[in-house]
């Protein structure tokens, strides 16, 4: 069974159609591409994905299960995490915050225990701060642990947000253009850091990225989206040299 | 025959929540604030009448023109000084909240140190005629309310989609930073829209005094809470809509009176509100504005 | 860890300490009579006071929303509470001291009914209508208290009399109701903005689409943090209720909601310490500043729109002052001060 599958996947907004027969699939510890052109309509298949948006059309299932009409909440919790396109961190919590908000569905004490801190408030919180620093740890930011998250290099705004998404336990996580804004020898980290997340975590990785290097270099397959549809999948090689793609890309 | 009478005297006391509405909607479709201060407006404009009218003893004329002007000059003033550097600096909304009802409150407050705080009374501005048209009887003040709020809600409709202005308006609401780069003075635009729709409450308070012969300082706060019903009724943003929610909620409070109690008149008018945002929160005629992802 | 949490027991200790201290001062001062019915008076009302800022930075400062209502949730607790004691106090089935908590806990409870009424259609949109309803409600649930129908409940415009604890021969028993309801208060949202659901309160207020994202169901929290409030407000209703053994519905006016705004804000929207700062001096200052009732409001209302235009994070910001930690700095300035000597 398929990690996650749409079919025949479509939105239409105010009588334009945004997407329309979108078909994706998606196994276990996969890494794949999502590209095309500038208002193709990648980010509004996160959103589908994610429950921000209903589609029009088409079903959504994920481990087996359709999740079309859930909540973004709910969607998450049954394991799809994302990172947005324009970075969107708990700017005024601390980093350690920023984590432990996606900790938040795995920790067991009720509103009660916590207000008047009664001992599973205790056993709980530092049983997950522990894993939030640990998460931290793995990927080399433990000492900004306690900063304010708008304080935060670029770079590492960018890193926060994909270990946020991490820490929230997914099957599956969907970056946004991970590699935007960042330099050559940040992308290349990048790169690393999502080979190392699917080797550690086991999750499958859907990416959105323009970065054509970063692409080819981490992903094991592609779409292509180009005004709303699929217009091609395959392997890198295969993208590469496929004419639709080509022409989508040089207007033609 | 006595409900048609009831009905009518709705759709009085509906336009004077219509031409209410109309401001609240304007400026919540151009920067997306809930002016608090907007109700108050229309008991600024009051007392201008009061002032001019009672205490100075000027002629009928000088009483309708001047609370326009000064309600417009006072809205420009108060965007100027209180919200125009939080809209250029893109404040938290929280913040633009609490400064529109820090205007309120000053508003309220300043009128009640410059007049007390008890109301008072002035005769109808225009007669209290009761006319007999065909075996039904109504107030010459209601038949005026309803005439000046579909002319005022023609001249705007005819200001926002045939003049220059009125595009720049349109535009400056659907997406204040590409009219920017289009050339339109959005300031200016922000500006205005505050000028017209105070200009817009300052003969809404006409109407109310001739209809009501009453104004104290905070007579503005139910009013205005009850307009603002009125434009989410009808769906805010949207100019057809504040006009339609102001009669529909003017009519559903006069038959509340009529055949309820008066005493609940203002909670069925909440529960409207409460009803109208669970079950239809763009409200009749209003557009779904959604949060880019 | 284990050093952490030895750290936050000394601060535990050094906190109850000082509040113990704080509470036996007064206590004294006031059953003592060395202050006269005024000012301890006075110093109840600062607890009240507290009790209603703290809870409203609840909504307004850790959730971010605006609630311009709270006088009216503290309506629905006064006249809920004063029922009670004047049902089972007055038949003597009950005395007040045991009846009070009770009266309050139910005044809490019927305001968190009436917050969940408003807060299911309001919290489902824009942070503005909130601000809207709440208006919208607190001015309504003030015209209906006055309404014919209810006059056996509210006795109106004329006043509904409270059962109050003797000034003459018990006059500590009030505050001593008024102080720990404001201790547990205190330490009940300091707790809750350190927890997972106050985390995830926060994490609304910063992106409430990036924290459902996270699996933060924002519905429900931003529902618990607004009924919370509303709950507290109702208990500090009652309690309000039976200090001054009068209510009338004005006394819950759109004004009083305003003011307890004004202490959230000018104290730093978030934080805790800021609003029990600000509404301590708030509620002292115009009693010490005679002839100043009549432009406070003007006053205040200049002042909330100085401080959103010039400092919209107000006195303190989102910071917390801690007692233990200003004694702690002492201590090691003096440590030092003796290091550096020798």
């Amino acid at each position: 069974m398929a990690l996650l599958e749409t079919k025949d996947l479509g939105i239409i907004f105010g009588g334009l159609k945004a997407l329309d027969d979108v078909y994706l699939k998606l196994d276990g510890g996969e890494i794949v591409g999502l590209i095309g052109p500038n208002g193709a309509g990648k980010t509004t298949v996160f959103n589908l994905l994610t429950g921000v948006y209903t589609p029009t059309k088409g079903a959504i299932r994920f481990c087996g299960e359709s999740i079309i009409g859930k909540k973004p909440y709910q969607i998450n919790r049954l394991g799809i995490a994302r990172t947005f396109q324009n970075i969107r961190l708990f700017k005024h919590q601390s980093v350690l915050d920023n984590i432990k908000v996606a900790m938040n569905q795995h920790m067991k004490y009720s509103a009660v225990e916590a207000m008047l801190r009664l001992p599973r408030y205790w056993k709980e919180e530092a049983r997950v701060t522990e894993k939030a620093r640990e998460l931290l740890r793995i990927f080399n930011m433990e000492d900004t642990a306690d900063q304010m998250a708008a304080n935060l290099p670029y770079g590492q705004q960018r890193k926060l947000e994909i270990l946020r998404a991490l820490a929230s336990n997914p099957k599956l996580l969907l970056l946004d253009e991970p590699a935007a804004g960042m330099n050559p020898t940040e992308t290349h980290e990048l790169m690393e850091t999502i080979r190392r997340i699917r080797e550690m975590f086991g999750v499958a990785i859907l990416l959105i990225e323009h970065d054509m290097n970063l692409v080819m270099g981490v992903c094991e397959r592609i779409y292509v989206l180009d005004y709303g549809t699929l217009i091609a999948d395959g392997t890198p090689d295969e993208i590469r040299s496929n004419e639709k793609v080509i022409k989508a890309y040089l207007g033609g | 025959m006595n409900f048609i009478t009831q009905l009518l005297n709705g759709l009085g006391l509906g336009s004077i929540y219509a031409l209410i509405a109309l401001g609240y909607s304007m400026v919540y479709g151009i920067v997306q604030l809930i002016n608090f201060a907007h109700g108050d407006i229309i008991m600024v404009g009051g007392y201008v009448i009061y002032v001019v009218l009672i205490m100075a003893g000027m002629p009928l004329w000088v009483a309708v023109l001047a609370p326009i002007v000064v309600c417009g000059l006072a809205g420009v003033l108060i965007e100027r000084l209180a919200y125009q550097r939080l809209l250029t600096h893109n404040a938290e909304r929280i913040s633009l909240l609490i400064t529109a009802l820090g205007v309120s409150i000053f508003l309220q407050n300043l009128f009640m140190l410059l007049f007390k705080s008890d109301a008072k009374n002035m005769p109808p501005l225009f007669g209290s005629d009761v006319l007999e048209i065909g075996g039904l009887s109504i107030t010459s003040s209601t038949l005026i309310n309803i005439v000046v709020s579909v002319v005022m809600m023609a001249a705007l409709q005819l200001l926002v989609n045939k003049t220059k202005l009125g595009k720049a308006m349109l535009a400056t609401s659907e997406d204040a930073g590409a009219a920017k780069l289009m050339g339109i003075n959005t300031k200016n635009i922000i500006l205005l829209t505050f000028a017209v729709g105070s200009m817009l409450a300052a003969v809404g308070a006409v109407l109310y005094c001739n209809a009501y012969q009453q104004i104290k300082p905070t007579m503005g706060n139910l009013l205005g809470l009850k307009a603002f019903v009125a434009a989410v009724l009808g769906g805010i943003g949207s100019i057809p809509g504040a006009m339609l929610g102001g009669y529909l909620l003017g009519v559903l409070e006069e038959l509340t009176k009529a055949y309820i109690t008066t005493e609940v008149t203002d909670a069925v008018v909440f529960a409207i509100l409460i009803v109208v945002l669970l079950v239809r929160p763009t409200g009749l005629m209003g557009k779904n504005r959604k949060e880019k992802v | 860890m284990g050093k952490l949490k030895k750290k936050t027991g000394v601060y535990y200790l050094v906190n109850a300490v000082l509040t113990a201290v704080l509470f036996t001062v007064l206590f004294l001062l006031i059953s003592g009579k060395t202050l006269n019915n005024y000012w301890s008076g006075i110093v109840v009302l600062v607890c009240i006071n507290v009790v209603l800022a703290v809870s409203l930075n609840l909504v307004s400062g850790i959730l971010g929303q605006l609630v311009l209502g709270h006088a009216g949730f503290m309506l629905v607790g006064a006249y809920a509470s004063a029922n009670f004691t004047r049902a089972f106090v007055t038949n003597g089935s009950m005395s007040l001291y045991v009846a009070l908590p009770i009266a309050m806990l139910i005044g809490g409870l019927l305001a968190a009914v009436f917050g969940v009424i408003i807060g299911i259609p309001a919290l489902r949109l824009r942070g503005d209508y909130l601000a809207i309803i709440t208006l919208g409600f607190g001015e309504i649930i003030r015209v209906m208290a006055n309404a014919k129908f209810l006059l056996p409940v509210t006795n109106g415009a004329m006043g509904l009399s409270v059962k109050t604890f003797s000034s003459r021969t018990d006059p500590g028993a009030i505050f001593v109701f008024a102080f720990v309801v404001m201790v547990l208060v205190i330490f009940i949202s300091y707790t809750f903005g350190r927890s997972r659901h106050g985390r995830s309160v926060i994490a609304i207020r910063e992106d409430e689409i990036a924290a459902e994202a996270m699996g933060v169901n924002t519905t429900y929290y931003k529902l618990f943090a607004f009924v919370l409030a509303a709950f507290i407000a109702g208990v500090a209703g009652g309690l309000y209720a039976h200090h001054i053994g009068m209510i009338d519905p004005s006394k819950f006016d759109f004004n009083r909601s305003v003011e307890i705004l004004i202490m959230v804000v000018l104290g730093g929207m978030g934080s805790i310490s800021g609003s029990v700062i600000s509404a301590t001096v708030l509620t002292i200052l115009p009693e010490v500043l005679r002839g100043f009732a009549d432009y406070r409001m003007l006053l205040y209302s200049v002042i909330l729109i100085c401080v959103m235009l010039f400092r919209p994070s107000g006195l303190l910001g989102r910071y917390e002052i801690s007692l233990p930690g200003l004694v702690d700095k002492l201590l090691h300035r003096k440590g030092r001060a003796k290091t550096e000597e020798a």
